[in-house]
């Protein structure tokens, strides 16, 4: 890597931020600003410094409305709302999706909408650890918060994630590096375990790689259930591990002293999908007999686990509820946004602080191009030319406070460090006006009848 | 506005008064002793009047609640509710949605409830969840029993910087007393172990239970805090753990109370689960009576009770590694919440059922302590929601607490297993609560433990939180009519809060944001500077979020009731 300047030209600094890239929510960032614009992260890893100083790169602007010929072209905020209000209040299905990079005070204005016109509310984990969610809800939930990792954990174990690439400041700041209270030499006291069939960069740092094969991760994780509970493996190999190794490696897991396994999508994507996690959890649990063991997932956006927790403590249900009957239902496979596109229910659609048209299957993304879609965003995206309203919101953690929730559970109020573009608004504000502006048009509806 | 509470039958055990025939007047939220000819009025004529009543100890808001609903979608879809033009949706059993929280509260007349417990860390979720409930003031209290600062000055016996610590905390979480979930148990679990018994010590850092109980107790009784030290003892739900139980309460014997505003100086919570004998679930047996005993004779004591409901619940506490013993048990999926430095957390679904000998000995163990502490002030009416059950089965138990004959009825017909015969005396004792202990153990004896000086009762300048039930005193016959007691607790016939008249004949007909209650302590503050000093290298270096993101900021309690309290006065 070239050597880069240190940066010097700056007008102040702002400390103590959070950023807003994935769920590790480092809470420890310090931006310089120079014309209210941050040049310069501290501390953070490449992708957040640059999702952060790039904050202008295909920025939306502007709130835009696309005409009759086809074109987004720009129109001013009561236009705009107006006419995003007007969908919502004649739909009859719609469905608002996204809110994983926004702040929790948006959800509160947007279950609020939800609620009022029966809308779906689902967010990103419908397409990454809703599997993980549906397999927490067969086995359960042992998990513990990053410090714990941190102060105790004498082994780690990342699977089906590379973490190094993803999260890059997970091993750093709190898993594998760091010196935690009775982990005093950091990385030295501490065994990092890959189990990836890809030989990863989070793998080449580790000390064991087990690299079972494709889609093997069931076969696996119940083999090495099966040697903790005392079975003998009868094949020499089972998803292309020796059996030695896992009995190694059983035995390794059971006599440390505190565990953490970290697991990602390429867990919860291969083929057994919930199973693998079901098997994850069990693995954990039996662990516990011995040991200590908790285990993580390893969500992606920074706030998608926030709008899990919010919807479970609003209405009971962590992803794809369903208000049009006036109560809230949650059916994996009825009430989740690919479902509801694929099977065309959906008649309206409101994508915030998400990019479905760069996310989701084909068939999902060919019934957005025939339904008015509206988006609510930061930057331009494949989405964006799908919408027929674009309104333009802030960057949360820079532009606007707000909280989020951690990868596990911890809530951080994310500090505002500049002043947002003149022309946007905050999320918080734009669906606030939404309902409003809802509420007036079935109010007139209503009194009309 | 005014409003004129007519002909009602008061009980107001606060202000001895049982039973009589009485007008109840409230102006502007308070309750005042005349109102103008212009004041509404309400006729409650042959119908009970109480104070709204007070949970001392609830689970309903935070980061374990959460988890149980997110992991529990089979509860959630137990108690849904369609939204109406006064309510929003309601979700819920044992662990009901935010929403349905309120509501449901509010419905069985109650206006103030405690979180009993609140991780430091995850303080905003919880305050996220306490701004989401609407209708009730809800007050948390922070965990302090397994914090790491507090195991370290507790070994070292060093109240001046414990009292300073608490004093901070209850500032930056924003919370309200000391909560203690057993004590050196929960950081053991941190390794996967437990302490048993008060003289355990934990694991590294070579403190007993004891000297962790006994240094927050005096440091409690140092700053004078509203409530007392709030302790649920080692051993919960262990056979023969009685013993554990009463020598936790006899160590704070020597602590002297130093607040006017209450009686006690430590509060055990859900005694039940803490008044086993035996030594394993075969030879298990009530251990009620020398628990009993020991409270009767000692009135620095109170306690809630925990009683099980024999309903399908959630169990959810601070005492993980207790938990994870529960789902050995019952092979129900286990989850688990570790926090860094301060504590732990476990849930695991539970069946309590009537054919099961355990849990209807449970059952009644939890009757047998309401029976046998003579003063109602001492004991407090709670289910440990959710744990023995969820909270909206509190009229049952007020129905169970006034009917003798219901108690023996379920023991005669088989709804509860043979061996309460066997193994307790509950059906020996046929004491019969009368209104007046309900009143006291649901809203009078809460009060007076938290130091809530205008809950709890309707003296004029208390707050109007008034429940009316639709009973007639003097004609009901309680032990007859066990389903009418239930029915009218269940399903209040005015509940008003803060003046605001909330529900109508069982249904919410309006409602308000909840407050949130929290104790300033003043008067510290170079104290507690000098203490962050020794602390912040430490928080710097093992904490996983900075300090400046730690509190609990000014947003997240938009309605606050501040109590302001000088330290040692």
């Amino acid at each position: 890597m070239a050597y880069e300047e240190p940066i010097r030209d700056y007008d102040r600094i702002v400390e103590n931020c959070t950023c807003a890239f994935c769920g590790c929510n480092c809470d420890d960032l310090t931006y310089l600003v120079k014309n209210e614009h941050v040049v310069g992260v501290r501390h953070a890893c490449r992708l957040g410094a640059s999702k952060i100083m790039e904050d202008m790169d295909q920025r939306l602007l502007v709130p835009l409305i696309r005409n009759e010929a086809g074109e987004l072209v720009e129109t001013d905020w009561d236009t705009a709302l107006d006419k995003a209000a007007e969908l919502i209040a004649n739909s009859v299905r719609p469905v608002f999706y996204g809110w994983s990079e926004t702040s929790i005070e948006t959800m509160k204005q947007g279950i609020k909408l939800g609620e009022y016109v029966g809308a779906v509310l689902d967010n990103q984990a419908t397409i990454c650890h809703g599997p993980s969610l549906q397999a927490v809800q067969n086995s359960g939930y042992p998990v513990n918060t990053l410090g714990e990792v941190k102060n105790r954990a004498d082994m780690i174990v990342y699977t089906g994630s590379n973490a190094m690439n993803s999260h890059p400041r997970h091993l750093a700041r709190y898993a594998a590096f760091p010196r935690g209270y009775f982990r005093k030499k950091g990385r030295f006291d501490r065994t990092i375990v890959t189990m990836d069939p890809r030989y990863t960069d989070t793998a080449k740092m580790s000390d064991i790689w087990v690299g079972f094969n494709p889609n093997g991760d069931y076969e696996f994780y119940t083999a090495l259930r099966a040697v903790l509970r005392g079975k003998k493996l009868k094949e020499d190999k089972v998803s292309g591990i020796p059996r030695e190794t896992i009995e190694e490696l059983a035995e390794a897991m059971k006599t440390t002293e505190y565990g953490c396994l970290f697991f990602g999508l390429g867990l919860t994507h291969s083929l057994a999908k919930q199973r693998n996690i079901d098997a994850g959890i069990r693995l954990i649990q039996d662990l516990n007999k011995y040991s200590k063991w908790n285990l993580i997932p390893m969500r992606g956006h920074f706030n998608v686990n926030g709008f899990n927790i919010f919807m479970s403590f609003e209405m009971g249900f962590p992803y794809g509820v369903d208000f049009s009957r006036g109560y809230p239902r949650y059916m994996n496979g009825e009430t989740n946004t690919i479902d509801l596109l694929t099977r065309e229910e959906v008649d309206v659609f409101m994508v915030i602080a998400a990019d479905p048209g760069a996310h989701f299957p084909g068939g999902a993304n060919r019934h957005l191009a025939n339904i008015p879609v509206i988006q609510i965003d930061i930057h331009w995206g494949p989405s964006t030319e799908l919408a027929d309203v674009v309104l333009p919101g802030s960057f949360v953690g820079v532009e606007v406070a707000g909280t989020s929730y951690r990868m596990d559970g911890v809530p951080i109020y994310m500090k505002k460090a500049i002043d947002k573009p003149e022309t946007c608004r905050d999320d918080e504000w734009i669906v606030r006006e939404l309902y409003e502006r809802v509420q007036k048009i079935k109010g007139e509806k209503i009194a009309s009848k | 506005m005014e409003y004129i509470l007519k002909n009602g039958t008061v009980y107001d055990p606060t202000n001895n008064i049982d039973g009589e025939k009485k007008d109840v007047m409230f102006k502007d939220g308070k309750i005042v002793d005349n109102v103008s000819s212009n004041a509404k009025e309400l006729d409650v004529t042959d119908k009970i009047v109480m104070a709204a009543g007070v949970d001392p100890h609830s689970h309903i808001a935070g980061p374990k609640l959460v988890v149980g609903r997110l992991y529990r979608p089979e509860d959630s879809r137990k108690g849904i509710v369609p939204k109406t033009d006064v309510t929003r949706a309601e979700t819920g059993f044992s662990i009901p949605s935010c929403p349905a929280t309120g509501y449901r509260y509010s419905r069985m007349g109650y206006g103030t409830v405690i979180e009993a417990a609140m991780p430091p860390l995850e303080a905003k979720h919880t305050h996220e969840e306490i701004v989401a409930i609407p209708n009730i003031d809800i007050a948390a209290l922070p965990l302090f029993g397994n914090n790491w600062f507090v195991l370290e000055y507790a070994k070292e016996n060093n109240i001046d910087d414990l009292a300073a610590l608490i004093s901070k905390w209850l500032r930056l979480t924003r919370g309200y007393g000391v909560k203690i979930v057993n004590p050196g148990g929960s950081e053991a679990w941190g390794w996967g172990m437990n302490v048993h018994g008060v003289d355990d010590p934990v694991p590294y850092w070579d403190v007993t239970s004891r000297e962790v109980i006994h240094a927050l107790a005096e440091a409690n009784e140092k700053l004078g805090l509203p409530h007392s030290i709030h302790l649920h003892p080692n051993d919960l739900g262990h056979p023969g753990n009685y013993e554990t139980t009463v020598e936790s309460m006899d160590i704070v014997k020597d602590v002297a109370k130093n607040s006017p505003v209450r009686n006690q100086t430590v509060h055990m919570t859900h005694i039940q689960y803490h008044s086993y004998a035996g030594t394993n679930w075969r030879d298990f047996e009530s251990g009620a009576e020398d628990v009993a005993k020991f409270i009767n004779n000692n009135d620095y004591v109170t306690c809630d009770v925990g009683q099980i409901t024999l309903d399908e619940t959630t169990t959810m506490t601070a005492d993980a590694p207790m938990e994870f013993d529960l789902h050995q048990l019952n092979g129900l999926k286990w989850a688990n919440k570790d926090i860094e430095l301060e504590t732990a957390a476990g849930i695991v679904p539970f069946i309590y059922s009537g054919r099961n000998s355990v849990h209807s000995v449970q059952w009644a163990i939890g009757l047998e302590m309401f029976m046998m502490v003579e003063n109602p002030w001492q004991i407090m009416l709670t289910t440990d929601s959710p744990n023995a059950g969820p909270f909206i089965r509190y009229p049952r138990v007020i129905s169970w607490l006034m009917s003798n004959k219901r108690r023996l009825e379920m023991i005669e017909n088989g709804e509860v297993h043979k061996a309460v015969g066997r193994k307790s005396v509950i059906a020996t004792l046929d004491r019969e609560y009368d209104f007046n202990e309900i009143a006291t153990i649901s809203r009078a004896a809460p009060a007076k433990a938290y130091g809530f000086e205008d809950k709890g009762h309707l003296g004029v300048g208390a707050r109007a939180d008034i429940a009316v039930y639709d009973i007639n005193p003097n004609t009901i016959d309680p032990s007859n009519d066990y389903e009418a007691i239930e029915r009218a607790f269940g399903n209040a016939a005015l509940t008003v809060k803060d003046g605001q008249i909330l529900v109508k004949d069982g249904q919410v007909v309006s409602t308000k944001e909840s407050q949130t209650i929290w104790t300033n302590v003043k008067g510290l503050e170079e104290k507690e500077a000098v203490l962050m000093e020794k602390i912040m290298p430490v928080f710097d270096k093992y904490y996983t979020v900075k300090y400046e993101n730690y509190p609990v900021f000014d947003n997240y309690v938009p309605n606050p009731i501040e109590v302001n309290v000088q330290a040692g006065k």
